[in-house]
């Protein structure tokens, strides 16, 4: 994706996104909410159609050729879109028609996808009597079904139970392992940290910093960080001070953190030493733009 | 899907215009015994088909399509794999429309027991039902992709549904109506259906049916191409 934009109404939902996804790679798409995650995967899949920019999906230039590039590519969507009157099989088997498998190959397809998603004890069950985590990995079986090169999952573990999350991570994997590419957008770093083998951190529309997680840990947040403790007042004070002698820090919820302490030693105040994460890079780079 | 379903919507798609038969039939059969020189019973039986495909299909299209788009985002699931717009309305109007066109034959069947004579044409009946069905089909995806809730939904049968069954000759010859009334009429799709079934039951009138066969057709032509254009801008923003 390069330099794509999308409006709505008054929105900038997407503002000049650069995106480079490579191949066999699972790729993270962090950000906070309304950062323009959904959007961006919604044109990715035609569903959505740029204001402008160039758009390369598999070698297809989308929108025109998006029908050839979804024909090679699974999406599973943030909020569930089952046919939930239908029988587990039956949803399967529906969109192997859909992607044009030919007969001889639907049903070997639907008992690999049953297969994948552990659904095989309830493969005659209607849809919508499913586990919400069942259902989310019936969403990912499907999405599947006709072993797509590249495979846009959205969210795919938000509001599920933590053995769930899991579960699902470790069916991520497996996706990754056996050779497609995967565009995963999450809100969770932890969930982008564990699978991801680069991310990008998206705020307000486009792309604010991108790479391994190690290498976005070691640019914007160093080897170790320090978290501070005080009242509100103290902290604004502190941070004010830090701001002054350009020491970069983020608030952490009722601390503050700053940043690259390896490198600031006997400059910081007390507090507890840590090696720092993903989620320093995240809100140092997209906490003043939450919503 | 239609595995799912067949036994409440074939019952609710039969059983209706056949209630509606019996009663119109026997009910006003009593006050009025001939209308254009056919046993009124008859003349119902025969109006009925084209309202039992009119509702089956644009009832079907409208609430179901709503529900599949807006509530359920089975549209939505379609159009990530290589199915486009114009897919799905296609289909749903082939599927729906062919339905109702099949169901259409239940109220034929009920008049034969009120002595309506079998003849031979009446097996263009379905191709007729079939045609008009897939029309009404359409039309009903373009009025579930103007609205955004079933309430939406209830303008269009008081506004549009119900003035088309009304006038469209199914009940009473348009003859006895005032002209204007009956130039628009002409208009209505309904009424070149009850025209093409009257005819497939009582007797030809080649020249006047190729003309009801074709406007049936733009109808649908018509019905689809909006449909298409109003789903896409529902469904791809």
């Amino acid at each position: 994706m390069c330099g794509v934009f999308k409006r709505f109404g008054a929105v900038r939902a997407v503002d000049g996104l650069e995106l480079t996804v490579p191949a066999g790679l699972c790729y993270g798409l962090l950000g906070p909410n309304g950062a323009g995650k959904s959007t961006a995967m919604r044109i990715l899949t035609g569903q959505a159609i740029a204001d402008a920019g160039a758009i390369e999906v598999l070698g297809y230039s989308l929108p025109e050729q998006s029908k050839l590039a979804r024909a090679r590519m699974g999406v599973c969507p943030q909020e569930s879109n089952l046919d939930v009157d239908l029988c587990v099989r039956d949803v399967l088997d529906v969109f192997a028609r859909l992607y044009r498998l030919p007969s001889r190959a639907r049903a070997d397809a639907v008992d690999r996808a049953l297969a994948l998603s552990g659904l095989q004890a309830r493969a005659g069950d209607r849809a919508v009597t499913l586990s919400g985590g069942m259902q989310r990995r019936l969403l990912i079986a499907r999405a599947l079904i006709h072993e797509p090169e590249l495979v846009l999952l959205d969210e795919p573990t938000v509001g599920l139970d933590p053995q769930i999350r899991q579960e699902l991570w470790s069916l991520i994997v497996s996706l990754r392992e056996r050779g497609a590419t995967v565009l995963m957008s999450t809100h969770y770093i932890e969930e982008a940290e564990r699978l991801a083998d680069r991310v990008a951190i998206m705020s307000a529309g486009r792309v604010v910093a991108e790479g391994t997680p190690a290498e976005l840990i070691r640019r914007h947040a160093g080897r170790e960080v320090v978290d501070v403790d005080g009242s509100a007042a103290h902290l604004r004070e502190l941070r004010a001070l830090a701001d002054s002698d350009g020491l970069p820090t983020r608030q952490s919820g009722p601390s503050l953190t700053y940043l690259h302490a390896d490198a600031l030693d006997g400059r910081l105040p007390a507090g507890v030493r840590r090696s720092a994460n993903l989620e320093d890079v995240f809100v140092r780079l997209t906490g003043d733009y939450v919503e | 899907m239609f595995r799912y379903y067949w036994r409440t919507r074939t019952f609710a798609a039969v059983v209706e215009p056949v209630i509606m038969l019996v009663a119109f039939g026997i009910g006003f059969g009593k006050l009025v015994s001939h209308v254009a020189g056919i046993p009124y019973i008859q003349f119902v039986g025969t109006g009925a088909v084209a309202t039992a495909v009119l509702f089956s299909a644009v009832f079907s299209a409208m609430f179901d399509s709503l529900y599949k788009r807006r509530y359920q985002r089975v549209y939505d699931a379609m159009l990530a794999a290589p199915v486009d717009v114009d897919e799905i309305v296609t289909g749903e109007a082939l599927f729906l429309g062919t339905r109702a066109g099949l169901y259409g034959i239940a109220p034929l069947l009920v008049a034969f027991c009120f002595g309506l004579p079998p003849k031979p044409t009446m097996v263009l009946v379905p191709l007729v039902g079939v045609l008009t069905g897939i029309g009404f089909a359409a039309l009903g995806m373009l009025f579930s992709a103007m609205v955004s809730t079933y309430d939406g939904l209830s303008y269009v049968i008081s506004g549009v549904i119900t003035p088309l069954f009304l006038v469209a000759g199914t009940f009473f010859p348009l003859t006895r109506l005032p002209d204007w009334l009956r130039s628009l009429a002409l208009l209505n799709p309904l009424y070149h259906c009850v025209e093409l079934i009257r005819h497939c039951a009582f007797g030809l009138h080649p020249g006047a049916d190729l003309v009801h066969v074709a406007a049936l057709a733009a109808f649908a032509a018509l019905a689809w191409a909006l449909a298409v254009w109003r789903t896409r801008a529902r469904l791809v923003v």
